[in-house]
């Protein structure tokens, strides 16, 4: 009985893990641009926002020109 | 003529100097407001193509708040982009993915303000001319020394 509930609580455990892990590279993979301002203000647009459309669009030309 | 010359000498040193202490760094170019190459890490055509693009995403993500944009990045899936300005020029320069910003923005403003030469030295302030400080001397008495 008490393996058992041993074992459902490692699974549960791991399972919780593997979720926080998963999330933190999903979201670690998706393409963002931070910008600074001369306030110290920082404001990030993550893939998606429309204002990242623009800005991302750019930041991939500035890369792909660099690789040649 | 001179001036051309010495400014050239500079961004060279400038950027050498950014590609040596800077691993992370692959390809940079020093470019003035109008989008002009001043120097760069890379051949002249892939230059003024990454002059062209960084000048556009600057002036786009400077559009985005009434604050002025001192710098920015973009984490993208095969790299990242870094564009940093000061008063007269920008420096825009990639790295590979998950590069540490921290350390290739420090580098890039390095590179930045070595790039724009030493700040002239205030000039000093006039000197007063000061009395000369009347010299004292201590006497001491035998009778107070001895008791």
């Amino acid at each position: 009985m008490r393996a058992r509930k041993a074992l459902a609580l490692g699974a549960a455990i791991g399972s919780a893990a593997g979720a926080v892990l998963l999330r933190r590279r999903a979201g670690r993979s998706r393409d963002r641009v931070e910008l600074f301002f001369d306030d110290g203000s920082l404001v990030t647009f993550a893939q998606g926002s429309p204002e990242a459309v623009p800005l991302l669009l750019h930041a991939r030309e500035l890369l792909a020109a660099a690789r040649g | 003529m001179s001036v051309s010359v010495k400014r050239v000498s500079q961004a060279a040193d400038a950027l050498a100097h950014l590609t040596e202490i800077s691993t992370q760094v692959e390809a940079a170019v020093v470019l003035d407001r109008e989008g002009n190459v001043e120097a760069s890490t890379v051949d002249d055509e892939r230059a003024g193509r990454i002059a062209r693009a960084a000048l556009e995403l600057f002036r786009q993500a400077d559009a985005q708040r009434e604050q002025e944009l001192v710098q920015l990045d973009a984490a993208l899936a095969g790299g990242s982009v870094f564009v940093v300005r000061d008063e007269e020029r920008l420096i825009a320069a990639t790295t590979g993915p998950g590069p540490t910003a921290g350390l290739v923005f420090y580098d890039l403003k390095s590179a930045l303000r070595s790039f724009a030469g030493p700040k002239p030295k205030p000039k000093p302030k006039p000197r007063t001319r000061r009395a000369p400080a009347k010299r004292t001397t201590t006497t001491r008495k035998k009778d107070d020394a001895s008791t």
